[in-house]
């Protein structure tokens, strides 16, 4: 009797060390290969702001901190949310997770419409790729951001369909935690350019 | 994972962006200051790491990765910040 509980517990109470991270291993090595990514584009932008610290220092000043922090705001609340999502699955209430999960989302669109008048308030004041290397980094760098903000939503947009439909539970929440996994890794990238790009001079 | 600590885990990670933000508002610069905001995003990090990404307690190598990109990328902004004084 102890052996059979023993073995049927077995998966669900490996010890603190030896499990396998929530989700997906491809989501984990694809997050470690985004988070390259993103390593790379930050150390680029650092080194070339060592070059130009006069330049990157008066233009951060033309930036709309505080679209920056309420931005933030809204990444670090969809991050919550969808951590929410896997907490309320996890105890098999259904409706719940789904609905945390679509908050998750709200949020994920917040950023994107704060960050498209972020973008129109600068492209209607002539600004682009070429005015100047500040905001060349400033735009590609916060666009290849925006364009994963995107990827996540679709993510968890296909995972809130199927939590909607009673797909997951508390014995398998494989695909939700996948999503959640991605989706915070856009949320953390973003706790690093926050503070590199509007506010660190 | 508790709900009760993912909630307190957003208001920390709330307040820690509006020290980061109030610091931008008040002309926070120089190496203190950029010391100080730096610190703030690997706290705010390290709780997402451990308890939204929930690595926390999962073998050791993924933990380490993540946690150890982030401490790598703050230090490598850091050093840069130091050099370009």
């Amino acid at each position: 009797m102890t052996l059979i509980s023993a073995a049927i517990a077995a998966p669900a109470s490996a010890p603190a060390g030896a499990r396998h991270p929530p989700g997906d291993l491809a989501i984990w090595v694809f997050i470690l290969a985004e988070l390259l990514a993103f390593g790379v584009f930050f150390t680029t932008y650092v080194v070339t702001r060592m070059k130009n610290v006069p330049l990157f220092d008066e233009m951060q000043l033309t930036l709309d901190r505080n679209a920056g922090a309420l931005n933030t705001v809204l990444l670090i609340t969809g991050s919550w949310c969808v951590a929410r999502s896997v907490a309320a699955i996890q105890i098999d209430e259904k409706v719940k997770s789904a609905r945390w999960l679509l908050w998750g989302i709200f949020a994920g669109a917040g950023f994107l419409v704060v960050k498209v008048f972020e973008y129109s308030a600068k492209f209607a004041a002539g600004v682009n790729l070429a005015t100047n290397t500040f905001y060349m980094f400033y735009l590609s760098l916060t666009f290849f951001h925006f364009m994963h903000v995107i990827l996540g939503m679709v993510i968890l947009l296909a995972v809130w369909w199927k939590a909607r439909q009673g797909g997951y539970s508390a014995a398998d929440h494989h695909g939700l935690e996948t999503g959640a996994s991605y989706w915070h890794m856009v949320d953390l990238v973003w706790i690093v350019l926050f503070p590199l790009v509007y506010v660190m001079r | 994972m508790n709900a009760r600590r993912l909630d307190i885990i957003w208001l920390v990670l709330v307040a820690g962006t509006l020290l980061t933000w109030w610091m931008g508002e008040s002309g926070s610069a120089g190496p203190a200051a950029v010391l100080g905001i730096l610190a703030i995003a690997a706290v705010k990090g390290i709780l997402i790491i451990r308890d939204f990404m929930a690595l926390r307690g999962v073998k050791f190598f993924w933990p380490a990765m993540v946690i150890g990109w982030l401490l790598l990328v703050l230090t490598i902004i850091m050093a840069a910040y130091w050099k370009g004084l």
